[in-house]
């Protein structure tokens, strides 16, 4: 280090970002970051290829090509994207901040003239787009395939059910950053993570027909508590945009569409909202109260 | 420039700092000075804004605590090792970092050039060495010119031709008129670069007060490390301080500095008080090291008084 070479002089200071301007910085580094990482190829890859499968096993069950490809489609991912962009979103998020924490980063950055909101919401916004276009790769592929062998019938659920995607994949997001601001170790924000995967893909099904039957509860009970759910709520939401009937979901469903009518898509897209918001809420608060290291 | 007023941080019960209270002249340096645990990195990052306190602290009359975006902007950090993304290259940490500091163009390969680290830009963070890390996170500070330098024990990790680099490195900041204020617990660098050291002690400042009055002689100042066999070594640097030697505790004994001559001094003085010294140890040769006089690998050397 025998180059340095300081001029003398008064010192000009600095001005710092605006908030917007921090955000995108933050976002940016964030996204690519992500795109480079293992587990971004990993699961686009894993994405895309299953989205193909599901598009070729869906034309394939219709019978005769270029008969309703793009909703068949569309049906049949439905439950790919309800068990993979979960899984996606939370553990993405799992490690935003607890990475960042483990490996001393953390307060490098916020040694920074950058203020703690910024950085999480930076964090959200970029790791928020690298998902959505992991998504968009898979379901484009999808598309693909669906347009060269069945044309472009019913290609508006096909984006209906994009754009739910993205919802839902926000709204676990939020559910991973708040995990991981709660967290001092990856592996333990990750294994939370999971764990509230598996409650919400697997265990609250369960839990709520257990429930119906032990504690008799009522129809409008049920779905206040499905509801709840943002996967139920992202799979009804997807029903409804795809103007299909609720009456496959059984009683429940029946009992949405009457009491609610058309406003029940907007309840819908409002839970998928406030599962988009109010984690994401949370993790500020208490970022801002936690120690960065 | 910089004001502290009753700075109070803690973690559950224990105070890591405990009513600190300082202010800093622009273009001075300030040296905090203690023992591992005595508050210096709490301090810091109180001074940062980034964990929340008790007290008021203000860079050029700006709150950290409620702007402390604004008052981060007026200061350049450099930790005491350098976290960063192990995958990410030189280049594009600086354009990550000169953006967030709104560093004109062309900054950041001036700082890298001014650090010794031009031509290394293609190079990934983990394939750096120890020193190399260290005058990247001094690169990034010096992003965007800022007034103020704050380095949490940049030399710890170095080693002796490392150390006398950074030490050199801050002078010339210095002489920039930049202000310093920097983390040690080697009296070595606070004689080089401090106008002012700041003693802590278990959060607690024991003393405002210059390198040459901690270390009045201009002769070779030395660490001894004293084993007191399980004596209260808290009572025991009270007795030294009071007799006016610099001391500080480190978990592995009581540290204190004094000159080459009188390194008796503080054995007698423990002696009178019924404080068996069992052994001791020379940690390091102060004044030799900051001169530039002497050897820079610390010597040691053993010894017993009964």
């Amino acid at each position: 280090m025998t180059t340095l070479t300081i001029e003398a002089g008064a010192p000009r200071g600095a001005a710092c970002l605006s908030p917007p301007g921090a955000i995108a910085r933050i976002a940016r580094r964030e996204f690519r970051d992500a795109a480079a990482s293992r587990w971004f190829l990993l699961y686009t890859i894993g994405f895309a290829v299953l989205a193909i499968g599901v598009s070729f096993m869906s034309l394939a069950g219709s019978g005769s090509h270029g008969l309703a490809g793009f909703g068949r489609t569309a049906a049949g991912m439905l439950n790919l994207v309800m068990l993979v962009v979960p899984l996606m979103a939370l553990t993405a998020g799992a490690g935003a901040i607890a990475g960042e924490r483990e490996r001393g980063t953390l307060l490098y950055i916020l040694a920074q003239p950058v203020s703690r909101t910024e950085v999480i919401l930076g964090k959200y916004l970029g790791l928020g787009l690298a998902l959505c276009c992991s998504v968009w790769l898979g379901f484009g592929l999808s598309a693909g395939v669906v347009a060269w062998r069945a044309g472009g019938a019913d290609v508006d659920a096909f984006l209906l059910l994009v754009l739910f995607t993205c919802a839902l994949a926000l709204a676990m997001l939020s559910v991973g950053v708040l995990i991981s601001v709660m967290s001092r170790r990856v592996g333990i924000a990750t294994g939370l993570g999971l764990f509230v995967w598996i409650a919400l893909v697997f265990l609250s099904d369960l839990g709520l027909m257990a429930g119906t039957l032990i504690f008799k509860l009522r129809v409008q009970e049920v779905f206040a508590i499905g509801v709840a759910n943002p996967l139920q709520a992202f799979k009804m939401s997807v029903i409804v945009a795809m103007n299909a009937s609720l009456d496959v979901l059984g009683p429940v469903g029946v009992y949405a569409s009457r009491q609610f009518g058309g406003s029940l898509a907007w309840i819908l897209s409002g839970v998928l909202g406030a599962w988009i918001v109010t984690p994401l809420a949370a993790a500020i608060v208490l970022f801002s109260r936690r120690a960065p290291a | 420039m910089i004001n502290a007023e009753r700075v109070v941080k803690k973690f559950g019960r224990v105070a890591a700092v405990d009513g600190v209270s300082f202010s800093i002249e622009p273009g001075s340096a300030l040296a905090l000075w203690g023992s591992n645990g005595a508050g210096k990195t709490t301090l810091i990052r109180s001074l940062l804004g980034v964990i929340r306190f008790r007290g008021k602290i203000t860079v050029d009359g700006i709150d950290v605590r409620r702007r402390g975006k604004l008052a981060r902007s007026r200061i350049g950090y450099v930790p005491q090792e350098l976290a960063f993304h192990d995958d990410a290259r030189l280049a594009s940490s600086m354009a990550f970092f000169a953006s967030l500091r709104r560093a004109e163009p062309g900054a950041a390969s001036a700082a890298l050039e001014k650090v010794g680290l031009a031509g290394h830009e293609r190079k990934r963070v983990r394939d750096l060495s120890g020193g190399m890390k260290q005058r990247l996170a001094l690169a990034i500070a010096l992003l965007a010119d800022p007034p103020i330098i704050v380095l949490d024990e940049p030399t710890s990790n170095l080693d002796a031709a490392g150390r006398g680099d950074v030490v050199e490195t801050l002078r010339k900041l210095k002489a920039s008129g930049k202000t310093l204020i920097f983390a040690s617990h080697r009296p070595d660098e606070v004689i080089s670069l401090g106008d002012r050291v700041l003693v802590l002690e278990k959060g607690r400042l024991v003393s405002d007060t210059s390198p040459a009055e901690l270390w009045p002689t201009e002769k070779a100042v030395q660490t001894l490390r004293l084993d007191l066999g399980g004596a209260d070594e808290e009572a025991a640097a009270e007795i030294l301080r009071g007799a006016g030697h610099a001391v500080h505790l480190n978990g592995r004994g009581l540290c204190v500095s004094v000159s080459r001559e009188r390194r008796g001094v503080p054995l007698s003085v423990l002696a009178s008080r019924s404080i068996e010294v069992r052994n001791f140890e020379i940690l390091d040769d102060v004044r030799r090291e900051a001169d530039g006089s002497g050897p820079k690998q610390a010597l040691t050397a053993h010894g017993s008084v009964r």
